[in-house]
C-alpha cells in the first residue's frame, strides 16, 4: 500500500486539508479507516463503533463514541450553531473531531499555542457536560469519575463521590476563592476549567501519532 | 561562624591522623627490622616486672574504619558549612565547592607526605574498586527507585537514541579526531595508536550520572529535559562498558577484524538487554518477598536495599550493566513494593536512600579533588586542550545531529532552547575517571587520566557554575512546584483512556495501546501475585485520592491554626440546595478519634497555645475545657478537611456524649492508647478477619449505629465507615485491621 493520494481524485480533500490541517496522505488513511469502520457506507453510526472490540475494554467508551455524534464538535471552536447530537456523521464530521488530536506544529507563537490549548480543553469540556448546558455540575462530575472507576473491579460508589465531591471543591475554591456559606457553586464554566487545568499542558499531551504511511489497520 | 573553625578543627584532626598513618608505616617498618633485637629485648623483660599501661596508645587497631568515618565526618561538615555561607552556595554548585575542598585536603596531605620520603603516599586516591561497588551503587539506586516512569517511558526513544548512537558518535569522534592530533609532529605524541586513542575517546564520551544529577538538582529544569539528560546518563552506561572492554581487548591483540566488531556488536545487546533482565529478577523477586513482611515491619526496607545491591553485583559478576540492572530493579520493584509495605517503612527507604546517596555523592566529589592532587600527572599541552574542545564540539554535533533525526518522529518536538539545554548538561564524572584508572598502560595512563580530570573540571567548574545562569537567561521552563491536584490526576487517567480510544478508532497500535495493554495484564496478573491482601485490586485514582486526602489532613494539623486552612469553600456551596438542610449527626467511630489523636499528639502543645478563633459558621461549641475541646476542634477541622460530603455541622449534644471517651485518652502515654480502643472498641478490634472492605463496613456499621447516641442517617453512616480503613492503612500498616492493632501495638513497644 502506500498509495500516495493526489489532489485530482478528491477534490474536496484539499479543503480538508486547509480546514483541518492534516496532510493529503492522512486525509487518505483516514478516510480508508472510515470506509473499512462504516462498511463502505457514506456515514458512521454507533453500532459501526461499538463494532470495534478494543474499544470495547475501555472505561470510557460511551463518552469516546458520544463525542464522535456531539455537534458541537463539529466546529473549529467548539461553539454550538446546532445543539444536541445527530445519529449518523459523514466522513469530514469524522475528520474534524480527529483534528483535535492533532499535535501542534513546531513553531507557534504564545497566541496560537493559547488557542490549541483552549481548542483541546473545550473538547474535553464538551465530553464532560453530556447534557449541552455550558457547565459541569456536580452529577456530570460524579458520573465521569464513576465511569472511569468502573473498570476497575469491586468498587463503592462513595468512593467515586468522594473523589468527585473533593475535585469540585478544588475547582471551586480555585475559581471562586471565599465563598459565603449560602452561596452555591453551580458547576464548572468553560472557563473555570480552563483555568483549572492551566498549568496541565495538555497541548502537548492530547495528541495522537497520524500516520503518512496507510499500513495494514488493525480491525 | 562555626564552618570556618570547624573545617581547621577538622583538618588538624585530618592532619593529625594522615601524620598518624605514615609514622605509623614508618613505625611497622621499623619494627620489622627491629624484631630480632625485640625478641631478646621482650625475653628480658620478660623477666622484669613491668608496671601495668593504664593509658595505652594503640591506633592500629582502628586505623581503618577510624579513618573511613573520619572522611564521611568531613565530607559531610563541609556540606553543613556551605549552606551556612549564604552567597556562595547560590552561585557554585555544591559539587564544584566540594571538589574544591577535596584539593585543599589532598593538597595538605601531600604536604605532609613529601617530607616523609615516602614513595607510595599514603593518600587515599578514588580507586575503582571503593568507587564503582560501594559509592557508586546508592546514587544509582536512588535516581533508579525514584525515576520519573511516565516521563521516561514517554521518552524512551529519544532516550535511547541520545544514549547509544549519541555515545557511539562522541567515542568515534573523540576517538578518531584525537589519533589525527597524535599525528602531529609537534605534539609529540606518536606513540598512541588508533585503538588507543578510541579507547581514550569511549572513556570520556560518556555523560556522567552523578555530575548530572548533582547539577541539575539545583536548577530545577522542567521535567523533560531532566530526563532526557539524566536518562541519558543512565542508559550509556551499557555502551561504555562494552566499547570500554572492546577497546581494552583490541588493544592488547593490536588488530581489529571484522568479527571481532560484529562480536562487539552483540555484546552491546547482551550486556544491556542481560543487565535489564538481571534487574528485573530481583526486583521481581524482591516485590514478591516484600509480600509477606507483614509480621516483620522493621526489615522492610533492608530488603529493598539488599535486593537492589545484589542486583549490581549480580550483573557486575557477568560484566554487564550493572547501572542498568539496578535501575531496573528499582523500577520493577517500586510499585508493588510501596503497595505492600507500611507508611514507615516507606519513609525509612526513602530517607535512607537520600542520605547514602548524598554522603556517596559528597565523597565522590571530595576524592576526585584529593586524587587530582596525589596522581602523577603527565601534561601534555596538545593533548589536553583538544580533547576538551573536540569534546564540546562533539557533543554539540551529536545533539543538533540526532535531534534532526529524532524531531521527525516525535509528537512534541525539542526545540533550540531544549538542544541547547541537553548539550550543555553533558557533564563528565567520576566514572571517566575510574575507569581510566583501570587502564593497565602506565605512561599513555597518566597522560589520559590527566586529559580526564581537565575534562571533569572543565565541564563540572564551568559548565556546572553557568548553566544556572544561562537557564535564567534563555527562560527555560522550570519545574512544577505544586504538587498535583485530584483534578489533574482524574484528568491525567481520562486522558490515557480517551487517547486509547481513539487510537482504536483510527486503527492503529500506537503508544497508548500498548501502555493500555500492559495496565490491564499488570492489573490482571501481576499484582495479584505481588501485592498482599485487598490492596491488589486498588485503582489508582482511590490510592491517590487517599494519599491526598492523609497528606491534607497533616498538613491541616501540622499547621495548628485555623487560618491556613487551604480553602475556604466548604461542601455546602457544592451541593445542590435541597440536601443542604439535611442535618446529619456523622458518627465518628473511635478508630478514626484514635489514628487522628496519633496525628494531633505530636502537635498538642504547639496546638495549645494557637487556638484562637474559629467560624461560627461550622461548629458551635462550649469552650469550657480547652484541650479536649481543642483536641475535638482539631478533629473536626480534620474532618472539614477531609470533605465528607454529608458533614455540615456538630450539634452540641453530639459533642458532650463524647467527652468522656476523650478524657480517658488524652494524656496517657503512647503505648497505652490501645487499651482504650480494647476497652472501647468493639468496632475497631473485633472485626472480623475478612479483607474485602464490604464486609467491613458493614460491621463498622452496626457498631457505629450501637454506639452513637445520637442516632444517625443510615444512609450516611457507610460513608464514614468506609474511610476507616483507607485512612488508617495508611496511617499505620495496611492489611487487614484487628492486625493493625497488633502491629502497632508491637512497633509501639518494640520503639
Amino acid at each position: 500500500m502506500g498509495a500516495l493520494m493526489s489532489a485530482a481524485d478528491h477534490p474536496e480533500h484539499s479543503d480538508l486539508t486547509d480546514r483541518t490541517g492534516f496532510s493529503l496522505e492522512q486525509i487518505g488513511v483516514l478516510r480508508k479507516r472510515f470506509k473499512q469502520l462504516s462498511h463502505n457506507e457514506e456515514t458512521l453510526r454507533r453500532e459501526h463503533f461499538n463494532e470495534i472490540p478494543d474499544l470495547a475494554c475501555n472505561p470510557i467508551r460511551a463518552q469516546i463514541i458520544e463525542a464522535f455524534f456531539d455537534t458541537r464538535n463539529f466546529h473549529q471552536n467548539g461553539e454550538r450553531t446546532v445543539q444536541g447530537t445527530v445519529q449518523e456523521i459523514s466522513f469530514k464530521d469524522f475528520l474534524v473531531v480527529m483534528s483535535h488530536f492533532r499535535p501542534p506544529s513546531l513553531h507557534m507563537t504564545e497566541e496560537q499555542r493559547e488557542h490549541v490549548r483552549r481548542e483541546k480543553l473545550r473538547f474535553l469540556f464538551n465530553m464532560h457536560d453530556t447534557d449541552n448546558d455550558g457547565t459541569i455540575t456536580l452529577e456530570e462530575y460524579r458520573h465521569v469519575v464513576e465511569e472511569l472507576l468502573s473498570r476497575s473491579g469491586a468498587l463503592e460508589k462513595e468512593t467515586a463521590k468522594c473523589i468527585a465531591d473533593a475535585a469540585m471543591l478544588e475547582v471551586a475554591s480555585i475559581s471562586m476563592g471565599h465563598m459565603e456559606p449560602d452561596e452555591f457553586y453551580e458547576g464548572i464554566t468553560f472557563e473555570h476549567f480552563f483555568k483549572l487545568l492551566k498549568g496541565f499542558d495538555i497541548e502537548a499531551k492530547m495528541n495522537i501519532r497520524f500516520l503518512n504511511m496507510a499500513t495494514t489497520l488493525c480491525k | 561562624m562555626a564552618s570556618p573553625g570547624v573545617r581547621v578543627l577538622l583538618l588538624l584532626v585530618l592532619v593529625s591522623s594522615a601524620h598518624g598513618d605514615a609514622s605509623g608505616i614508618n613505625r611497622t617498618r621499623g619494627n620489622r627490622t627491629l624484631t630480632p633485637e625485640e625478641e631478646e629485648d621482650s625475653q628480658q623483660h620478660h623477666n622484669n616486672t613491668k608496671a601495668f599501661p593504664v593509658l595505652s596508645f594503640n591506633f592500629e587497631h582502628v586505623r581503618k574504619p577510624f579513618e573511613i568515618s573520619l572522611w564521611i565526618l568531613l565530607a559531610l561538615l563541609m556540606k553543613l558549612g556551605f549552606h551556612l555561607i549564604p552567597r556562595v552556595s547560590h552561585i557554585v554548585p555544591e559539587s564544584c565547592l566540594l571538589i574544591v575542598v577535596g584539593l585543599l585536603v589532598g593538597g595538605v596531605i601531600k604536604a605532609l607526605d613529601s617530607d616523609a620520603s615516602d614513595t607510595n603516599s599514603s593518600v587515599p586516591v578514588l580507586n575503582t574498586k571503593l568507587f564503582f561497588l560501594y559509592l557508586l551503587p546508592p546514587i544509582i539506586l536512588d535516581a533508579g527507585y525514584f525515576l520519573p516512569i511516565r516521563h521516561f517511558t514517554e521518552n524512551l526513544g529519544t532516550i535511547l537514541m541520545f544514549a547509544v548512537v549519541g555515545t557511539l558518535w562522541n567515542a568515534f569522534f573523540i576517538g578518531g579526531m584525537m589519533y589525527g592530533v597524535c599525528q602531529i609532529e609537534a605534539a609529540q605524541l606518536g606513540d598512541v595508536d588508533l585503538l588507543s586513542c578510541l579507547l581514550f575517546g569511549s572513556i570520556i564520551s560518556a555523560v556522567d550520572p552523578v555530575a548530572v544529577l548533582a547539577v541539575f538538582e539545583e536548577i530545577h529544569i522542567n521535567e523533560l529535559l531532566y530526563i532526557l539528560v539524566f536518562g541519558e546518563s543512565l542508559l550509556n552506561d551499557a555502551v561504555t562498558v562494552v566499547l570500554y572492554h572492546l577497546f581494552e581487548e583490541f588493544s592488547h591483540a593490536g588488530t581489529v577484524t571484522i568479527t571481532d566488531a560484529f562480536l562487539g556488536v552483540i555484546c552491546f545487546f547482551v550486556v544491556s538487554l542481560g543487565g535489564v533482565m538481571i534487574g528485573l529478577i530481583y526486583g521481581i523477586v524482591g516485590a514478591f518477598t516484600s509480600r509477606f513482611t507483614l509480621h516483620s515491619r522493621v526489615i522492610e526496607p533492608l530488603f529493598v536495599f539488599l535486593y537492589s545491591y545484589m542486583a549490581y553485583l549480580s550483573a557486575e559478576v557477568f560484566h554487564l550493566s550493572g547501572i542498568m540492572s539496578l535501575i531496573a530493579c528499582g523500577v520493577a520493584m517500586r510499585p508493588y513494593v510501596e503497595a505492600n509495605i507500611s507508611h514507615k517503612s516507606y519513609t525509612t527507604i526513602k530517607y535512607f536512600m537520600k542520605m547514602w546517596s548524598s554522603v556517596s555523592e559528597t565523597l565522590i566529589f571530595i576524592f576526585l579533588g584529593v586524587s587530582t592532587v596525589a596522581g602523577p600527572h603527565v601534561w601534555n599541552w596538545t593533548f589536553v586542550i583538544f580533547t576538551v574542545i573536540l569534546c564540546l564540539v562533539s557533543r554539540v554535533l551529536g545533539v543538533v545531529g540526532l535531534t534532526f533525526i529524532i524531531n521527525k518522529f516525535r509528537i512534541v518536538k525539542l526545540t533550540k532552547k531544549d538542544q541547547f539545554i541537553v548539550a550543555y548538561g553533558g557533564l563528565r564524572g567520576a566514572i571517566a575517571f575510574s575507569l581510566g584508572f583501570l587502564l593497565t598502560d602506565t605512561h599513555m595512563k597518566t597522560m589520559f587520566l590527566t586529559a580526564i580530570i581537565t575534562v571533569i573540571f572543565f565541564t563540572v567548574f564551568v559548565q556546572g557554575m553557568t548553566i544556572r545562569p544561562l537557564v535564567e537567561l534563555l527562560a527555560v521552563k522550570k519545574k512544577k512546584e505544586t504538587k498535583r491536584s485530584i483534578n489533574e490526576e482524574i484528568h491525567t487517567q481520562f486522558l490515557d483512556h480517551l487517547l486509547t480510544g481513539i487510537e482504536d478508532v483510527c486503527g492503529h497500535y500506537g503508544h497508548h495501546h500498548w501502555k493500555d495493554k500492559l495496565n490491564r495484564f499488570n492489573k490482571t496478573y501481576v499484582k495479584k501475585c505481588l501485592i498482599s491482601g485487598e490492596r491488589s485490586t486498588e485503582p489508582q485514582l482511590i490510592s491517590f485520592y487517599n494519599k491526598m486526602e492523609l497528606r491534607q489532613a497533616m498538613m491541616l494539623v501540622e499547621s495548628g491554626s485555623l487560618a491556613v486552612l487551604p480553602s475556604l469553600t466548604s461542601m455546602q456551596n457544592i451541593q445542590p440546595r435541597d440536601t443542604v438542610k439535611q442535618r446529619v449527626i456523622p458518627s465518628i467511630s473511635k478508630r478514626r478519634e484514635e489514628e487522628i489523636r496519633k496525628m494531633l499528639r505530636s502537635n498538642l502543645q504547639k496546638t495549645r497555645q494557637r487556638l484562637r478563633s474559629y467560624s461560627r459558621h461550622d461548629l458551635m461549641m462550649d469552650p469550657f475545657e480547652e484541650d479536649l475541646s481543642e483536641v475535638k476542634f482539631r478533629k473536626q477541622r480534620v474532618e472539614m478537611g477531609r470533605r465528607m460530603s454529608h458533614y455540615l455541622t456538630v450539634p452540641a449534644n453530639r459533642q458532650e456524649t463524647q467527652i468522656p471517651h476523650l478524657r480517658k485518652v488524652n494524656f496517657e502515654p503512647e503505648h497505652q492508647v490501645f487499651t482504650y480502643d480494647d476497652g472501647k472498641g468493639d468496632g475497631g478490634s473485633s472485626a472480623p478477619t475478612n479483607p474485602s472492605p464490604p464486609l467491613v463496613i458493614r460491621h463498622l456499621n452496626e457498631t457505629n449505629q450501637v454506639n452513637s447516641p445520637g442516632g444517625g442517617n443510615d444512609a450516611e453512616d457507610p460513608h464514614g465507615g468506609e474511610e476507616q480503613p483507607r485512612l488508617a492503612r495508611f496511617l499505620s500498616d495496611p492489611g487487614p485491621k484487628e492486625e493493625e492493632e497488633e502491629h502497632l501495638g508491637g512497633a509501639e513497644t518494640k520503639g
